[in-house]
């Protein structure tokens, strides 16, 4: 009965063997071959940190003589009190974000400001300008028919005047006919922080029939027109030193982040793939030592 | 009488504690922001005079200007510090704004010390322009280059000043 039985029984046994072998063998590989993708993506994580800490430097430094200059393009709309028209609710919100990810929430940060505002009631007249493309991305699905352009190739290199400029232009030829509105950014604060905020925008209306500009001397349409193209390119300059600070900072937060978790994880994968290739040799060894011991 | 000394001592000691904030402006000085896209020369600094090209003709301003916007044109901005010192900018263009706190703002777009302006390189640009006007093949790029031929012009003029 049981010599009947021990030969399928045996081959029974060595099947498993094998295929557990092989299995062993398989899950080796497939170890190793992960070790050396998240390897490859640390050191991609790695390098992507070191060129935002450079960028990063520059940007701050960049920043800093910034700085006074945003703060003197908002200081006229301070001083002379100008105050959003009641009778006209059309505005508009402009998007400072850029067109690169994998930066922490920088871009969601300003969306949400937009997306929130968007949600409320008198949604309707507010018109949205995204620059950068990821703010588009997210605005995109539920608020597309709010969104009147896009900027993009933002974020790559340092904002300059020029780009301001531009966006200004692009703005004040968009044909939306705004009273007042918001540049939504990223204020930066320090490398491991920043906020959103935002700089106020005016039609010239509003900023004539501004309570203190009457104090203000010899002014008339074609000055005032001049003065708020410039002060809005200031301002969008400013905004967008702010937003590639704070991105470059974010991201290289980020990317030490990243780098750390796949060190996390290359650790215990090296665990595991040295353990499997352990208990390989050592069965093989006792196979070996057992069919030596069963030839004896 | 110990106690009139007494508060008499501290009202002059109270003078002195509002005399030693000496940095931020008093009533009736000016806090000058000079500030261009590529460098600060004076953040809400105190300073005695500043002369100022814009479009309605320049301008100096001294201290309690009645509040005003301008538009600054391509020229040479002078800052007379308070120690008498002189300081020659030269501007492309920007705003001037004056507050009614005496507060002075001039951003220009882009702004160089008048030292630092190569007079050869000025020639080149302006004549660079002038073909450039020349040439241009529609409205908005003739603008342009009238745009560029001003700014080359004054920088020349002002570095053979």
């Amino acid at each position: 009965m049981l010599g009947r039985f021990a030969p399928g029984v045996c081959t029974q046994v060595t099947m498993v063997v094998n295929q557990q072998q092989s299995r062993n063998m398989a899950t080796l590989k497939a170890i190793s071959m992960r070790l050396k993708s998240v390897k490859n993506i640390q050191k991609i994580t790695q390098s992507m940190k070191m060129v935002s800490a450079a960028k990063y430097t520059r940007a701050e430094r960049e920043l800093r003589a910034a700085r006074p200059y945003g703060e003197g393009a908002v200081q006229f709309y301070d001083k002379a009190e100008v105050a959003a028209p009641e009778d006209d609710p059309k505005q508009l919100y402009i998007a400072m974000t850029s067109d690169r990810g994998l930066c922490g929430a920088v871009h969601t940060g300003v969306s949400k400001v937009i997306r929130n505002r968007l949600s409320e009631p008198g949604a309707e007249n507010i018109k949205v300008i995204c620059v950068g493309d990821k703010s588009r991305a997210i605005l995109q699905r539920l608020y597309g028919k709010h969104i009147i352009s896009v900027a993009n190739e933002i974020g790559r290199l340092p904002p300059t005047f020029m780009d301001a400029a531009k966006l200004a232009n692009a703005i004040m030829t968009s044909g939306y006919d705004f009273a007042s509105g918001k540049i939504i950014y990223n204020k930066f604060k320090s490398v491991v922080s920043y906020s959103q905020a935002d700089l106020p925008l005016f039609s010239q209306k509003a900023i004539e029939s501004a309570p203190k500009l009457a104090i203000y001397d010899s002014l008339d349409s074609d000055v005032l027109q001049s003065y708020m193209e410039f002060s809005l390119a200031s301002m969008l300059f400013y905004a967008l030193k702010e937003g590639a600070c704070s991105e470059q900072s974010s991201r290289m937060t980020a990317m030490d982040n990243a780098s750390k978790n796949a060190g996390e994880m290359i650790e215990k994968l090296t665990l595991t793939f040295n353990r499997t290739r352990q208990a390989v040799i050592t069965r093989e060894l006792i196979e070996i030592i057992s069919g030596a011991a069963a030839l004896e | 009488m110990a106690l009139a000394l007494r508060s008499m001592l501290r009202s002059v000691a109270r003078k002195i504690q509002v005399r030693g904030y000496a940095d931020a402006p008093k009533e009736g000085e000016m806090a000058f922001t000079f500030a261009a896209g590529n460098k600060v020369f004076y953040d809400k600094q105190v300073v005695k005079q500043i002369d100022v090209p814009s479009f309605s003709g320049a301008f100096g301003i001294l201290p309690k200007h009645v509040p005003t916007l301008a538009v600054l044109r391509p020229g040479v901005v002078t800052v007379t510090e308070n120690d008498g010192k002189q300081s020659k900018i030269f501007v492309s263009s920007g705003t001037i704004t004056v507050n009614d706190d005496s507060s002075v703002q001039v951003l220009a777009e882009e702004a160089h010390p008048l030292e630092n302006l190569d007079r050869s390189a000025a020639q080149e640009a302006l004549s660079k322009a002038q073909s450039e006007f020349n040439s241009a093949s529609n409205e908005q790029a003739k603008a342009e280059a009238a745009i560029a031929v001003e700014v080359a012009e004054e920088i020349v003029k002002a570095v053979s000043a």
